[in-house]
């Protein structure tokens, strides 16, 4: 089994005519779950979408599960949730799944189990506009979850869900890293972190720091990783 | 491509019309009403009016309704993050655009069939041709209608934006088809211009159903009406970028 997910080196990123990533080096390990944090417009969606193949305007190297990031062979293997809930709000949750499985060639099953893995399974006939924005987001994510893809790519999924169904969810992300996923999540709520098997902490384009929480924290000479993200900002600028 | 993956999205694509009662409502109901209208307005008139202008009316209507439809269904897909998702996946950019043109082109089939057999059951249209190619043409104009809007849907931010290509694509090719001023009668440059326009094309055929017994003609404009909405569909496919800025 490959230990790392995903391997970039000197990534760069053009968007709109200005460079957004400036030369990122990264590695998502297998098995566990990867934490991508950093304040709004840092850049976190924009490494999302050049992990799972969407994003034009890219130089450097991306390795993903092997393979040359958005490679044909990939578009099955790695499992996406875009930062805006992407399922159809006007079909229902097993309808929105059994449509996505079998643009995937997965079966029924499948897509029965994914809405039972969110926790969906009593809304599963609720027309997905009807849903609440938690569980919305949980939807999208269940379509992310067919057929047990080797990496799953998480563009914010707990933003706006009470602390209770963000437990679950962290829980879920556990559970998929333990089977041998590699887990990438984003956030821009620094109280996440602790909640990661290991960081990518990022500030406009550039990662300031990557390790688990514990070291990063240490490193900097703080009780937290908010307050670890500050402190190494304030040493960047000083 | 695959045929899985393309009969995936034109089932999804009806089951969410199907849905939506009300824009289904509109889609079959409206033409048989403004068809009725149309033969209302010339009923205490001497002469054949109806018979003139009806079969341009019955082209119309698809290529209309599916245009405002696609375009505004496939923008909803670009900017709800649908189509990023499609686009990570085993998807081809085909399997999309056929999706959208086969669960049209089934709707467009309804929709025609219905006004087609409004027409010539109740308001008594006289068709000398068959009458079920009168729906093939629809269909391909549906189609047609669809492969322009997939196709503008690129250039639209908003479904407003969406919405005004209508007038800026459709209106010209009604105007010019030939139901106002025979297509022989316009000026040279636009007699030019008509000919090029698809819909002109679409209108022929139907006006030859009803005047006459032979369909060699009809094939003819039909296969047009077809390179047209093929063409479409190549646009279309050229827009949908799998990498995006
Ligand atoms: N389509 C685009 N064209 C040009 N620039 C863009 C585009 N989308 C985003 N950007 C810019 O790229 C930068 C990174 O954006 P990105 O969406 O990756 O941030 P983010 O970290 O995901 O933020 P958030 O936490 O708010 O989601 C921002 O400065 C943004 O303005
Ligand atoms: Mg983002």
């Amino acid at each position: 089994m490959m230990k790392n997910a995903v391997e970039a080196t000197a990534l760069v990123v053009e968007r709109g005519g200005r460079e957004v990533l400036h030369g990122l080096d990264l590695t998502v390990e297998a098995g566990r779950v990867t934490g991508l944090l950093g304040p709004s417009g840092c850049g976190k969606s924009t490494l999302m979408r050049v992990l799972v193949g969407v994003q034009a305007g890219v130089l450097g190297s991306v390795t993903v599960l092997g393979q040359p990031a958005g490679s044909r062979t990939l578009r099955d293997r790695v499992g996406y949730v875009t930062q805006a809930p992407s399922v159809y709000d006007d079909l229902t949750v097993r309808e929105n799944l059994a449509f996505f499985a079998r643009v995937l060639g997965v079966d029924r099953a499948e897509a029965d189990r994914c809405v039972e893995v969110v926790d969906l399974g009593d809304q599963a006939d609720q027309v997905v506009g009807s849903l609440s924005g938690g569980q919305r987001s949980r939807a999208s994510l269940a379509v992310a979850l067919l057929g047990s893809p080797g990496l799953l790519v998480l563009d914010e999924p707990t933003v706006g869900l009470d602390p209770v169904l963000r437990e679950d969810l962290w829980a879920t992300f556990h559970r998929l890293a333990d089977e041998g996923a590699a887990v990438l999540v984003s956030s821009h709520v620094m109280d996440e972190a602790e909640r990661c098997d290991r960081l990518l902490l990022m500030r406009e384009g550039v990662f300031i720091a990557a390790g688990t929480p514990r070291e990063i924290a240490e490193q900097a000479g703080a009780p937290d990783i908010e307050r670890a993200f500050l402190a190494i900002v304030r040493g960047r600028a000083a | 491509m695959t045929p899985r993956t393309t009969a995936a999205i034109a089932a999804r694509v009806l089951t969410q019309l199907r849905r939506d009662h009300r824009t289904l409502a509109i889609m079959l109901v409206l033409p048989c009403l403004l068809i009725s209208l149309l033969w209302w307005m010339f009923d205490d008139l001497p002469g054949d009016n109806f018979d003139r202008l009806g079969p341009g009316l019955l082209a119309m209507f698809p290529f209309i309704v599916m245009f405002l439809v696609t375009s505004v269904t496939t923008l909803r897909e670009r900017s709800g993050g649908t189509l990023e998702r499609l686009l990570a996946m085993p998807m081809g950019k085909l399997d999309f655009l056929l999706g959208y043109a086969v669960a049209f082109g089934v709707v467009a089939a309804v929709q025609s069939a219905a006004a087609v057999a409004l027409s010539v059951g109740l308001l008594d249209l006289t068709i000398a041709g068959p009458v079920w190619l009168l729906t093939v043409v629809a269909v391909a104009d549906a189609v047609l209608g669809s492969a322009l809007g997939l196709f503008v849907s690129a250039f639209a931010r908003t479904e407003f934006q969406a919405v005004q290509f209508m007038p800026a694509l459709v209106i010209p090719q009604i105007l010019l088809c030939g139901l106002f001023v025979p297509r022989s009668a316009l000026p040279d440059v636009l007699e030019a211009v008509s000919d090029v326009l698809p819909l002109s094309y679409a209108v022929d055929a139907m006006q030859h159903l009803t005047r006459s017994t032979s369909t060699a003609e009809v094939w003819g404009d039909l296969a047009v009406v077809a390179g047209y909405a093929v063409a479409g569909l190549a646009l279309g496919a050229a827009t949908l970028r799998r990498r995006s800025a």
